[in-house]
Formats: structure tokens, C-alpha cells, sequence
């Protein structure tokens, strides 16, 4: 999302969805795991809107859709390539949108080649390094910088160092025939995506392909609009960002962003998982989306702005956001003089992410581990993996309502019945902390839809049960302290200066949440005031900001979160409940509801338009836009940052305004969806030589083995996991609830009545699933949900997972995760886990479920590591894709 | 069920269905007694009433948390909310028992290293002995420059994972406090 609009939030709400044509649910099982949202899309569906369903499994979602698509799990941009070749050939895109708000009509550089030129690799593969060089994706005479919003991948290990020119399209072609433009590299990319490819890839047949292809285009356009709406059936793969830029080029092409009814709705699943990307606890950012230093590039605060702050477009405001944030951390110990302190950061080397901190943790080199409000060992891929690193750990604090199988891993593990390893050898400390929940605290939720909602604290918690705020609070105040005779040190400084005097209130004297959030919004130095919003932060140090894009939540003083205005007092917006990042704008780029003269595209879809008279602005929402800004404005060439920004750019944050159809610069893995079949999958690419994401990361160790790429005989059906209504993802909110227990009280598989047959397997019995990660057993349900899909005249089974259950809590049973591997997407390190292979066998016949870090659970086979990539990407070095030089040369199945 | 309490003179719902010509029992005020006449939902005794948020999923949907005597009694949907219009899945719907429930540990608990069992310990010791092993830890591997000289003023030997279910303000306050410890191994469910 971040590198096609500017911004990796959502861009519609689920109530929205009441004004679309045709809704897209794909990657989501919207009417179980997000059954309050969903009642938008009945309401759509009542008012005459298309609701169509792509999913392996037919849900309750797809039995209220006008249509259900099985796909086979990890096919999903073959499908949406082919509706973007639909789109193309049949010449059903929006033009005047397409030509004015995206950059279809750019010229890319000369020495670009596409995937359909090198068999499955864009050009700019690096074989030393094993990764890409991007520069070639550039636009023609332009040198690279990055996209806003997703900041992950530049100026660091992962990117390149970036030139500091404006990224704007030297050269254009609003005919859309320049055969180097956007528009024609797309239609070439995707030439071959035609129907029967689709079918032969996805399983789906061409006629249930062409209806979807047909809804979309039928419902786009001046009158109409179309939503996408996806969960983590889109994100838990290798190649997941892709899926969502597929969509993201669809709704481009179609002119659906920025409109009532369009967008694309990512469904997240954690109460403030929104909230803990834009306030990050990730490694690679600061608050905002602002990137933590690089050790190698960003030496100074000069160099780290120069690389940060684009030329043009919205970001070329960042002096303000990171130094305002230096200021909030470091008050009066942040001078001018001394760079704000920015030489108190620390420094990135590389991918310091989840699983590479689990695999250091597993060979000794992590020894204290925090964990608050996670059950890793349940939650997260490759569970006796995750388990075998909790072991080798100095010393563990997990913070949660009850003994999760975190806190337990010690005495309650597969590995620890199973006999494989002994309680009293393992050597880590354990404390752990009753939290307090939502009712006993206040604070701030970020929902789906970028809404920050204030919840009061109601009573107070019992016992040592206490919030994370004051957990963490404490726990600065008890460093600070320690530190104190320790101040000579520099290293020490940060801790020494870090502003940390938050009003205590209550009797257990708390620190104040609002206090907190006053931080988080800004304020003037001088007198402390809020600020109104991030147009009024400075980068001389008169301000001090928290998170940048926060910014408003508490302006005037008021906590704008805790608003709750019925909404039966205001428009359907609901401007007046709670407050929406940025600045309680609604839908985001609502400068594209409007045509490039800025009236509404029509009446039936109108948001936001130029007031002639008053010349600014206005609508039903906050303007996306500058409020001031009329639609014939052309900046001058010497404009540099915000004001490069024209009267026809509603993608603000974008360095050239326009919406990233092409991703000349920001991504890993390309500027364009391409298909790659899975780490494990039942099927040989069918479109290119280069089989998977050349970009993936894997980690190739003992305690992580891979299947063959495809046809493995050993694990011949796909596997995709999935949430159910009554649980919780690892359970740790639901499992020790009766009310939700009794509801689904056992894990199972979902199988097709053709496969139970296949391996002779009956409903209500049960069954063992293999990898080469792990074994579980589960009861079987048989089930004309899951329907085999025919690929190439051949059957192809696909078994459904719940992950919820696990050793310890009221209702128990096996982990799915401890099936899949840690295999991951480049660009944000995320597992694939919708998609992988296994087996199935009636009974239980699991050994008492054993893990491959007590050693190998089947035979061993040549291994076709080489099938995976084309030979001049199969040549990785060492140190790349995550995994640890020394495991790598006897890691290998 | 007959009306054995009322201090009217018992009158068989049955004959009141009758008498009204409603036989299905389909308006309520047939099938009622002076008994449920008398009864109120558990939420018109509280003593406040404090607006929420659901905990579970990323919808939001808005919640009422009902307080007496400083419990909860009760926590409903709010039908003021634009984002639910007063409804709760089953997961919301059980967010009373989340919150209150006897699963849930009230005590600080601690293994000591190749330990049974738990101990119970109280809170500000086991405040003081995190503390403690953050600064050994920190100490023992920090790592000030790399191979080239490149700043790096870090420590890789601590990592904390979780965020996606807690408080803007917490995670603020977590990310603060680790960065200016050198921890940069800051993690939590959102990777995308």
C-alpha cells in the first residue's frame, strides 16, 4: 500500500463499503473473522452491490456472496494479473483517471527488462549479492529515491544508498502508447495472464474468472465503484506485498481509490495492529514510518536527512517529523548545536526481524527476551523452533493475563512430553507479569481503519496486575537509577536524557496515559501547548512530537480520541467519533473523487471538491489535499518538497503526487506483481523458469528444513491456515474462556470428501499431518467446503488449518504452526503461511509429535534446492536471505 | 412458568393468551407477569458507566463497560458507535469474561533457572531483579562500533516481541524506552 498511494494504512473504513458496486473479498474470511465489519458489506449487498468471495475454502463469507471462487492458496496474482490483462485488452480502465492521477503515462529508463524478457527475474539482479539492484526500474533520466509511507527498504542493507533528485517522470506519454511507458511495460507483463492460464494456475474455472472480470470493469468508472477487501490470506506470503499491489494496480486502473465505495480495506486482526506499525514496536522504524538509522549510511543527522527527505512531494517535510521527535525523547538535552541528540539513536546492520531474532536466540546470541501480549510459541512459525530459542535464553519476561505456553515452554512443551528434552536442563529464568486489560487502563486503540479510540480505564486491576504503560514506565524509572552513578559513560547518556517524567496518577500511581498522548501529538516547547496538528511542527526545535502523524489527536488540549458522538448525529463519515490519521481524514486521497478540474466525478459518488468561490477544497470529508491548493496549480521547477505537489496529484505523499501503478523505486522483489508459486507448492510455475520469489528470504537450517519446490512425493497436498470466529489467533485471549471454549472446543482439518476418501479418512476420526517441521494430530472434518480443484486435468487437495490451540488453557490440541517453516517475504519479512505442503494419514500415528530440532522426521531425498531459482539467482551468498553462514553448509536437507 | 410472587392474583399466561386472542404469545405483554414486570437488566444498577473499545480483532467496535461498587458488571456493544452500531461478535460478547474471569493470574510469578515449579515473588522485587538483568545484559554485550567504525550503539542480546495488542501510548513508551537502550530487536505481530 505505502509504495502504489503513499501510505500503508487502509484506505477506505468498513462502513464505506456500504457505497461500493461490487465488493472483492479475497485473503479474508471477512464473516467470521471480522463479523461486526461484515454487516457493511450485507448492507452493499442489500442495496443492490455484487459481493464476490476468492477463497480456497467456501466460508460463511462466500455462502452470503453473489459468488464463491476457489483458488488454490498462493495462486492469488495470477488471478489478478489476469483481471489486470482483462482490464487492458478489453480497454475497461478509467482513461482521464488512469492518465491524470497515476503514473501509467511514465517513461521508464531504457535499460529496464521485464520479467517476460528474463524468464521470471526483472533486470538488475545482482548474482554476488543475491538481490537486486533497482536502479534500472527508474524512470527514464531520473535517479532513484524512494516512495513514502513504506520506508523499510531504503538507505540501508536491504537498498541502496539514494540520490536526491525530485522522482518525478522526466518523460511522459498521455497517449498511453509509448512503448516504454507504464501502461504499455504492463500490458506486456501481464500478456500472458489470459484466462486459461488462469485456470490452469488457480484452478479456477474461465467462466467464474471472466464474471469477476466482468463485475469489476462493469461496476468502475464515473458512477460506479469497487472495494478489495483483504486480511492475511494476502500477507502471509512470499510474495505478499505483491498481492496487495495487484490490487492496488486493479483499483488504479479502474480510477476506485479515493472514492466512496473504492479503496482497498486491509482487515487487520489485533485490537491496535495498525497502531503498533504507525507507533512501531519494529525494528526498522521510528515513529511515524520514520526509518531507524543505517550503521553504514546514516553516520550523522545530515546525512540521515539528506538521504530521508525527498525533493518533492509530502516528505519533503521530514526535518520537521525527526527532529520534533528528537525533541519529545530528549528535551532540553537536545540542542542545535549537538544534532538534537540523533547520536543517541542506535544503528541497524541488516534484518533484525522476528525470525532472525528467534534463529540468533536459538544459537545463544539473544539471552534476554521481552514478550507482552504475544504466545510466540503458539502464534509464530515453526513453533519448536521458536520453543528451542525460549531455551537457550538467559532470562524471559512474558506479560500476559494467564500462563500462556510462553510462559511455560519449560514444562509444558511437545518436546518436553515427548521426553526430548528435560525441564530441569533447561537454564532460562522466567518471570512473569499479570497484565492488566483494556477495562483496568486507559489508552488508545489504532483499529483497522486508522481510528484511534480512547478506552477509559473502569476499575482498577487486581492483585500485581498492572498495564504495560506502567510496567515499562517503572521499568525506566528503575534504569535511570541504576545508571545514575554510571552518567561518565556516553553510552549511558540516552538513558540519562531521555525525557521520562509522565504525571503519576491514581493510587497505584500510574503514569499518565494522556500525558503520553499529549507527547505522542505534539507540542510547543515554550509553553507546553498541543500543537494543532504536523503542520505546525518546526525543525528548529520549537516543537517536540511523538509521532508525526499522531499529530491532532490532542490538539486544543482535548483527547480528540475519546470523542464518541452517536453517529445518528453526524454524516456516515462519523467525523466526530474518535479521531483518524492523518488529520481525521476519512478516506484517503479524496482529491481523486473529484475529476482533474476538482468537480465530483458525479453526483452518486461525490466526497471532496474545489470551491470556486471560496477557493478552497471542501466536501463531505476532510480533504486529502491542500486545502488552498486549486486544481489548475503547476508548480514552478525550482519548487522543492510540499510544494512540487500540482492541482492534479491527490497521492500527496508520493514523490511525484501520482498513484505507483509501476513501483519505480521502494520494493525488493519488483516493480510489478509477478507470479511465483510458493516455497512449497504442488505446481511447477507455469509462466516463468524462475519458479519462486527469486527475493525471498529463507533460513536454511537443520531445525528448518524445505520440501521439494513442487512435486514432492512425501507432501503431495497444500496446506493453508485460518482463524475461526470464536478464537483468537494464539488463543491467549480465548482459550481459557468457557464462553468461547465450549463454542469450538477442538482443533480439526478441513478436507474435501474426495480427499477422505484418497487416504481413507473419516469424519470425527483422526488424522496426522506432516512436514518436515513438525507432526500434529487432529480430528478430521470432511466437508464439501473444501473443494478439490482441477489444474491441468489433475485433482489438487487442499487442507484447511485453525491455529488457535495449543497445550495449555480449557480446550487443547495441536499447534499448526508447527508445521510451516520460516520462509519469508522480502520487503517486510512477514512468513508464508497460507500456503505450504504436507501430509495426511488417518490415525494417530504422530510418534508423540516430534519436531525437526530433535532431528529428521522423514527420509531424506536429493535435494532440487535448484528448482526454486534460475541458475544465475540459485547462486546465494552466504550471509544472504537470512540465514547464518555457519548452520548453512550442513543445514541442508 | 406460573406466577407463584406477584402480588396480583395469579393469572395463567396461558389465559391471557386466550383472553387477548393471542395465542402464539406473540405480544409481549401477554406472556409477561408482575414478576418480570419487576425486573431490570444488571446495567441499570450500575453505578457508571465508562465508554471502551473491544480488545480482540482490529474493528474497533465500540463497548460499554458497566461498574458497581468498582467491578464490572456487565460490558455491552454501544449503539452510539459508527464503527458497530451496538453489536459484539462472540469474541467481543465474551470480553466480560475476558476481563473478569478466574483464569486470570494475579500474582507475579517466577522460575528460577533449571526450576520445577513456580514461586510467587513480590512485584517491586521482581521490578528490581528485571531491571537488573536489562543493565547486566546491556553492559555485558553492548556493541559500540562495527568492523568499519561505523557507529552502532546497540546491544543484539535483548529483544522484546509484542505491540499489535496493546496501547498506542504503550507501544510509544516501549519503543522509547528499548531504542534508548540500544535494543533494536522491537518486534510485535504487524509485519506488513
Amino acid at each position: 500500500m505505502g509504495t502504489s498511494f503513499g501510505r500503508g494504512g487502509a484506505t477506505t473504513f468498513p462502513g464505506d463499503l456500504v457505497n461500493s458496486d461490487v465488493i472483492v473479498i479475497e485473503g479474508s474470511n471477512m464473516a467470521e473473522c471480522h463479523p461486526v465489519a461484515f454487516r457493511w458489506v450485507m448492507q452493499a449487498r442489500e442495496r443492490g452491490a455484487t459481493i464476490i468471495h476468492v477463497d480456497p475454502r467456501f466460508t460463511r463469507t462466500s455462502a452470503v456472496a453473489n459468488l464463491h471462487v476457489p483458488i488454490r492458496a498462493g495462486s492469488d496474482i495470477a488471478f489478478l494479473g489476469g483481471i489486470i490483462r482483462y482490464i487492458i485488452e478489453n480497454e475497461r480502465y478509467f482513461k482521464e483517471y488512469v492518465v491524470n492521477y497515476t503514473n501509467a503515462p511514465a517513461i521508464i529508463g531504457d535499460d529496464f527488462k521485464d520479467t517476460e524478457d528474463l524468464d521470471g527475474v526483472f533486470s538488475g539482479w545482482d548474482k554476488k549479492k543475491g538481490k537486486y539492484e533497482t536502479r534500472t526500474w527508474m524512470y527514464k533520466d531520473v535517479d532513484p529515491e524512494p516512495a513514502g509511507g513504506t520506508r523499510e527498504s531504503e538507505a540501508g542493507e536491504k537498498g541502496q544508498p539514494i540520490q536526491r533528485n525530485p522522482i518525478q517522470a522526466e518523460h511522459t506519454d498521455e497517449t498511453l502508447q509509448h512503448p516504454r511507458c507504464v501502461f504499455q511495460i504492463l500490458k506486456k507483463h501481464y500478456s500472458r495472464y489470459t484466462p486459461e492460464l488462469v485456470e490452469e494456475t488457480c484452478g479456477i474455472p474461465r467462466y467464474l474468472f471472466l464474471k469477476v472480470a466482468e463485475a469489476l470493469c462493469r461496476n468502475s468508472g464515473r458512477e460506479r465503484t469497487g472495494a478489495f477487501v483483504y486480511a492475511v490470506g494476502w500477507t502471509q506470503h512470499t510474495v505478499g506485498v505483491q498481492y496487495i499491489r495487484s490490487a492496488a494496480i486493479i483499483q488504479l486502473l479502474l480510477g476506485n481509490m479515493g472514492r466512496p465505495g473504492g479503496g482497498i480495506m486491509a482487515l487487520r486482526g489485533h485490537a491496535s495492529i495498525q497502531g503498533s506499525t504507525d507507533i512501531p514496536t519494529l525494528y526498522n522504524l521510528l515513529p511515524g514510518y520514520l526509518p531507524m538509522p543505517k550503521a553504514k549510511h546514516d553516520k550523522d543527522l545530515a546525512t540521515y536527512l539528506r538521504l530521508n527527505t525527498s525533493p518533492s512531494g509530502w516528505w519533503g517535510e521530514f526535518p520537521k517529523y525527526m527532529i520534533s521527535m528528537l525533541k519529545a525523547w530528549y528535551g532540553d538535552a537536545a540542542t542545535k548545536e549537538n544534532d538534537w541528540r540523533y547520536d543517541y539513536l542506535p544503528t541497524l546492520t541488516g534484518d533484525h526481524s522476528h525470525m532472525n531474532t528467534v534463529v540468533d536466540m536459538a544459537d545463544g546470541a539473544v539471552k534476554g527476551y521481552f514478550v507482552m501480549g504475544e504466545n510466540p510459541a503458539v502464534g509464530s512459525m515453526n513453533g519448536a523452533l521458536q520453543r528451542k530459542g525460549l531455551r537457550q535464553l538467559d532470562w524471559l519476561v512474558v506479560r500476559d493475563f494467564q500462563l500462556i505456553e510462553t510462559a511455560e515452554f519449560w514444562r509444558d512443551a511437545p518436546e518436553i512430553a515427548r521426553g526430548d528434552v528435560k525441564t530441569k536442563d533447561i537454564k532460562t529464568e522466567v518471570f512473569f507479569f499479570p497484565g492488566a486489560a483494556h477495562t483496568e487502563k486507559d489508552g488508545s486503540f489504532t483499529n483497522t481503519q486508522r481510528m484511534l479510540q480512547w478506552h477509559h480505564k473502569a476499575v482498577e486491576p487486581r492483585g500485581d496486575s498492572r498495564s504495560e504503560l506502567d510496567f515499562i514506565f517503572k521499568l525506566g524509572q528503575r534504569l535511570k537509577e541504576l545508571y545514575a552513578n554510571e552518567y561518565g559513560q556516553i553510552r549511558n547518556w540516552p538513558i540519562r536524557d531521555m525525557t521520562w517524567d509522565y504525571p503519576e496518577i491514581g493510587p497505584l500511581k500510574e503514569p499518565s496515559a494522556e500525558a503520553v498522548l499529549h507527547e505522542i501529538n505534539g507540542y510547543t516547547v515554550a509553553d507546553r501547548k498541543p500543537v494543532e496538528g504536523y503542520s505546525s511542527l518546526k525543525d528548529d526545535g520549537s516543537t517536540a512530537c511523538g509521532c508525526w502523524i499522531y499529530s491532532g489527536c490532542y490538539r486544543g488540549g482535548k483527547n480528540m480520541t475519546a470523542r464518541r458522538k452517536p453517529y445518528w448525529e453526524q454524516n456516515h463519515l462519523a467525523p466526530e467519533w474518535a479521531w483518524v490519521w492523518p488529520h481525521n481524514r476519512r478516506i484517503l486521497y479524496n482529491r481523486a473523487s473529484a475529476d482533474p478540474n476538482g468537480a465530483p466525478w458525479s453526483e452518486r459518488k461525490k466526497l471532496v471538491w474545489w470551491d470556486e468561490q471560496k477557493q478552497e477544497w471542501t466536501g463531505l470529508d476532510q480533504p486529502d489535499f491542500i486545502v488552498k491548493r486549486g486544481p489548475s496549480h503547476r508548480p514552478s521547477k525550482e519548487a522543492r518538497g510540499k510544494e512540487t505537489i500540482s492541482g492534479v496529484d491527490p497521492f500527496i505523499m508520493q514523490a511525484d503526487g501520482k498513484g505507483w501503478i509501476y513501483v519505480a523505486t521502494g520494493l525488493q522483489d519488483g516493480p510489478l506483481p509477478t507470479h511465483y508459486e510458493p516455497q512449497e507448492s504442488i505446481a511447477k510455475n507455469p509462466l516463468y523458469g524462475q519458479q519462486c520469489n527469486p527475493e525471498r528470504m529463507e533460513w536454511i537450517r537443520k531445525d528448518n528444513p524445505y520440501h521439494q519446490p513442487y512435486d514432492d512425493p512425501r507432501f503431495p497436498y497444500l496446506i493453508t491456515t485460518y482463524r475461526l470466529t470464536e478464537h483468537h489467533t494464539a488463543g491467549g485471549m480465548s482459550r481459557w474462556l468457557s464462553w468461547l471454549s465450549e463454542l469450538q472446543p477442538e482443533m480439526f482439518c478441513e478436507i474435501s470428501p474426495e480427499l477422505a476418501e484418497e487416504r481413507g479418512l473419516k469424519n470425527g476420526e483422526w488424522a496426522t499431518i506432516r512436514t518436515m517441521r513438525g507432526e500434529i494430530e487432529t480430528r478430521v472434518l470432511v466437508t464439501r467446503r473444501m473443494q478439490p480443484l482441477r489444474i491441468k486435468g489433475k485433482l489438487v487437495h487442499q487442507i484447511g488449518l485453525p491455529y488457535h490451540w495449543s497445550t495449555k488453557g480449557l480446550v487443547r490440541g495441536d499447534a499448526a504452526n508447527d508445521l510451516i517453516g520460516f520462509v519469508a517475504d522480502p520487503n517486510v519479512s512477514i512468513q508464508e503461511s497460507k500456503a505450504f505442503t504436507g501430509n495426511i494419514e488417518p490415525g494417530r500415528k504422530s510418534k508423540g509429535r516430534r519436531h525437526a530440532t530433535s532431528g529428521r522426521l522423514v527420509k531424506k531425498l536429493p535435494s532440487r534446492e535448484q528448482d526454486r531459482d534460475l541458475p544465475k539467482v540459485g547462486h546465494k551468498p552466504e550471509s544472504k536471505h537470512g540465514y547464518k553462514a555457519e548452520q548453512t553448509k550442513e543445514g541442508n536437507i | 412458568m406460573s406466577d407463584h410472587n406477584g402480588s396480583s392474583a395469579p393469572v395463567w399466561p396461558v389465559l391471557r393468551q386466550f383472553a387477548k386472542g393471542d395465542l402464539f404469545a406473540l405480544d409481549g405483554s401477554t406472556a409477561g407477569s408482575s414478576r418480570t414486570e419487576s425486573l431490570a437488566s444488571r446495567t441499570k444498577t450500575a453505578d457508571r458507566v465508562v465508554g471502551s473499545v473491544c480488545p480482540y480483532c482490529a474493528v474497533g467496535c465500540g463497548q460499554l463497560v458497566y461498574v458497581k461498587d468498582e467491578k464490572i458488571i456487565d460490558i455491552e456493544g454501544d449503539p452510539a458507535s459508527p464503527v458497530s452500531n451496538g453489536c459484539l461478535c462472540p469474541k467481543g460478547a465474551a470480553t466480560f469474561q475476558l476481563v473478569t474471569g478466574s483464569h486470570r493470574v494475579s500474582d507475579v510469578l517466577y522460575r528460577r533457572p533449571h526450576g520445577t515449579e513456580w514461586e510467587k515473588i513480590p512485584l517491586e522485587q521482581a521490578m528490581d531483579m528485571v531491571a537488573e538483568r536489562v543493565k547486566r545484559t546491556r553492559d555485558e554485550n553492548w556493541e559500540d562500533r562495527d568492523k568499519d567504525g561505523n557507529p552502532l550503539r546497540r546491544t543484539m542480546a535483548i529483544a522484546h516481541l509484542g505491540g499489535a495488542t496493546l496501547d498506542n501510548e504503550e507501544n510509544y513508551l516501549i519503543k522509547k524506552l528499548f531504542t534508548n537502550l540500544g535494543i533494536v530487536q522491537v518486534e510485535n505481530q504487524a509485519r506488513i
